[in-house]
């Protein structure tokens, strides 16, 4: 072991390269780091909200989701009574129009059985006459007769 | 490899002498040869050697840290830049763990030692004979590539970091709190020289202690590596075993080197944390 000047050079070399690290090295790599930690954090944290954002949004979806189950059930709660306020009003017209239908029907029917009677009762009257004439082999005035022939019509 | 050398006596001088440059005993300058002429240079010789593979292992060191420093960004870091940053963070907590106080110099000067330290000491798996083997084919006749098995490279660090603690102890304290820290314990005032004497022990002790535990330590495994090199010019048997040897023992002395610059590095910031503390 014996000592010379290498000591002093070694002393100023270890100085110099403290210096040079000191200022050169050490703030910017620090600095990098701690930024970057700050960002982590930074961006941590951004996740957790995003987390609470999305828990919350799923609460919400759910929410309006059974909102709009309940008025689509409202809606087809009231389609439904609409329908069949709808059949039976049509049953209802359908009723009165068949009603209607079976008046007019049995209206015709009516008149018809007149006529016929009518027709009915002047053939006869003209049977009767014929048969008269034959009967009594002569010629009958229908015209002088015919009060007679009426009152027979009318006994038909 | 020792064939070239009269004995293992020779072989192992050779290899722990230093290729120092200084004035000779005639008053010419030049390079010594052999240790009795390093000797008659005195103080006012430097070792080329240590000093060379120093500054250089410290340039390498801050050329690589310069580079992913200047490359750190926020973003996700990559290569050279995660390695970096991941001693960095080691570092800095070491340096958080044991340095109470704020201090800007305390964390890269600790950067610093580490890695300078542990380059210093990573040299030392360089098997003893392949660089000065090349060195002597240009003509350089000694040379030590291990920087921290010179004495004179660990008390340069050691002494910088004891005049630290020295300034930052009279700042702190002031120049009276400083003497009271030395006088003034462990015994009550009036045994005051008694005091002097044991703080003024244990004040020296730091620097010494700090600079010999990192030579020391090299310095004897570097002998070994040397003792293991000599096997291999004692025939076939011994040779191979001498492999064998030298492989075990490099890797415990990763362990060693690591452990030798990671101690350096935490002593120098527990003495500048005592050094900074004020209440005493």
């Amino acid at each position: 072991m014996n000592f010379n000047a290498t000591l002093i050079g070694q002393t100023i070399t270890f100085i110099v390269f403290v210096w040079f690290c000191m200022k050169y090295i050490w703030p910017p790599l620090m600095a990098a780091l701690d930024e970057r930690n700050a960002r982590i954090s930074e961006g941590l944290a951004a996740a957790q909200r995003g987390q609470q954002d999305l828990e919350d949004a799923q609460v919400k979806v759910s929410e309006s989701l059974n909102d709009a189950k309940a008025q689509a059930q409202e809606i087809i709660n009231q389609a439904q009574k609409r329908a069949n306020e709808i059949v039976d009003e049509a049953k209802d017209s359908a009723r009165g129009e068949a009603d209607k239908i079976k008046l007019a029907a049995s209206a015709d029917i009516d008149q018809q059985v007149t006529a016929a009677r009518e027709q009915l009762r002047k053939e006869v009257s003209v049977i009767a006459l014929a048969g008269a004439e034959q009967i009594l082999k002569r010629e009958v005035d229908a015209k002088v007769h015919a009060d007679v022939l009426d009152e027979l019509v009318a006994q038909i | 490899m020792a064939g070239s050398y009269a004995n293992s006596g020779e072989y192992i001088k050779h290899h722990l002498t230093n290729l120092t440059y200084g004035q000779h005993a005639d008053g010419s300058w030049g390079i010594a040869h052999g240790a009795d002429e390093i000797k008659e240079m005195g103080f006012w010789s430097i070792n080329l050697d240590s000093m060379a593979f120093s500054i250089g292992l410290g340039i390498f060191f801050l050329w690589i840290f310069h580079k992913a420093a200047k490359k750190a960004s926020t973003d996700a870091p990559t290569g050279l830049l995660n390695f970096v940053e991941m001693l960095v963070e080691f570092i800095d907590d070491s340096v958080r763990g044991s340095f109470s106080g704020k201090n800007p110099l305390v964390a890269p000067l600790a950067l610093t030692i580490f890695i300078w330290i542990f380059l210093m000491n990573l040299m030392d798996l360089i098997p003893v004979d392949h660089i000065p083997w090349l060195a002597s084919l240009v003509g350089i006749p000694y040379l030590k590539i291990v920087p921290s098995t010179d004495p004179n490279i660990t008390f340069g660090m050691s002494l910088s970091v004891f005049a630290l603690v020295i300034y930052y102890s009279i700042k702190m304290k002031g120049p009276g709190g400083f003497f009271a820290e030395l006088a003034f314990h462990p015994f009550p005032k009036f045994m005051m020289p008694i005091n002097l004497v044991l703080e003024g022990v244990t004040l020296i002790a730091k620097p010494v202690s700090l600079a010999l535990r990192l030579f020391g330590n090299l310095y004897a495994g570097e002998m070994i590596f040397i003792l293991i090199a000599l096997m291999y010019s004692g025939g076939w048997v011994l040779g191979i075993s001498g492999g064998f040897l030298q492989l075990g023992w490099a890797i415990f002395h990763i362990l060693i080197i690591t452990l030798q610059a990671f101690i350096f590095m935490t002593l120098t910031i527990v003495y500048l944390d005592m050094a900074s503390q004020t209440d005493h």
